[in-house]
């Protein structure tokens, strides 16, 4: 355990701030698709930036988009975004155990700004997850995502289509950067990464689950199963 | 429409914040325990694969994306330099494909 205490604030959001840099590049070939698509879809301006800012989901926010358009009813719309964010559910509860203790009301704050992305860098992070660090991923993250929507549907354009297909690899690769320096480390998270995928292509391709609960079985299952029959000699802690 | 976006975000909220709330505090079972922290590495398995393949019609797009930031990270390159590493894999993919 490293002591926090000659680290200061401003140096935890800072660092926050430096790690979510992958994710605000990440977030903005999708950020301007999506309000490209949300014009298109006959969103004003007001509710794309609106839905971008209060939704904040990017999966959710396409799929209503398209929703929409095939004349779904509001009701659908907000339950098919709540089953696909309950996996946000399982990626607090287990970021809830690396946290630093603090008041109740900053967590749940920071607790909005929790996604796929920023929960993959703060869970991965050496370390506790300091206030502050949460507070500077979430910043350059949401803004990003928030600022590139609107920009999508007022220049009513995206990226050229081949810079595009090139950056939508930047996320994956962000999840694989953060992955492999764990897997050089530890072979339980070879298994425990190795099974969930297995998991989520059979779930989504042989049982037909919606993405949401394809990545949320599959993540317990391989969790859960790693920690019942795995044991490694000499291990002792892992994250 | 604004309803429709308000309900959303209700829905998108709960689930990111609950277990902050309700868990708060008290200690889990140390299995759960153990469960929770395998959870990132078991997400980030899942996150990628099947995704990453699925990205374009060609699934080798997907791959040769895969593979280079696969061994770009293996060599220890910092998450940007992974990032990077697999644009450039995959400009360079489309510019002969």
């Amino acid at each position: 355990m490293e002591t926090m205490l000659a680290v200061s604030k401003s140096s935890q959001f800072r660092q926050g701030v430096q790690a979510g840099v992958s994710i605000a590049i990440g977030y903005m070939p999708i950020a301007l698709t999506f309000g490209l698509l949300a014009k298109t879809t006959g969103l004003s301006l007001f509710e794309t930036v609106l839905m971008s800012l209060i939704v904040y989901a990017g999966a959710a926010q396409y799929i209503s988009l398209n929703l929409l358009s095939l004349g779904t009813g509001v009701f659908e719309i907000v339950l098919t975004t709540f089953i696909l964010n309950i996996r946000h559910f399982l990626m607090s509860a287990s970021l809830n155990e690396k946290v630093e203790q603090d008041a109740l009301w900053k967590k749940a704050l920071y607790a909005f700004g929790i996604t796929d992305e920023t929960f993959a860098v703060a869970a991965t992070k050496e370390g506790t997850v300091t206030t502050s660090y949460m507070f500077g991923l979430n910043a350059i993250s949401y803004g990003s995502w928030v600022i590139s929507s609107g920009i999508g549907h007022l220049v009513g354009a995206s990226l050229p289509q081949s810079l595009q297909e090139s950056m939508s690899v930047a996320l994956y690769a962000m999840f694989v950067g953060l992955l492999v320096p764990a897997l050089k480390k530890q072979r339980k998270t070879i298994w425990l990464a190795g099974l969930a995928a297995i998991a989520n292509s059979l779930f989504l391709f042989v049982f037909h689950f919606s993405k949401g609960w394809a990545i949320v079985g599959a993540t317990l299952l391989a969790a859960v199963i790693v920690e019942l029959f795995y044991k490694e000699s000499g291990e002792a802690d892992c994250g | 429409m604004v309803l429709m976006i308000v309900g959303m975000g209700i829905v998108t909220y709960i689930p990111r914040m609950l277990p902050f709330v309700v868990f708060n505090g008290g200690k889990m079972p140390p299995f759960l325990q153990g469960v929770l922290k395998n959870v990132p590495y078991a997400t980030l398995g899942a996150l990628i694969i099947p995704g990453i393949l699925l990205i374009n019609k060609d699934i080798w797009f997907g791959f040769v994306g895969f593979l280079s930031a696969l061994i770009a990270a293996w060599l220890g390159a910092n998450v940007i330099i992974v990032i990077l590493t697999a644009i450039t894999a995959l400009s360079v993919y489309s510019f002969f494909m």
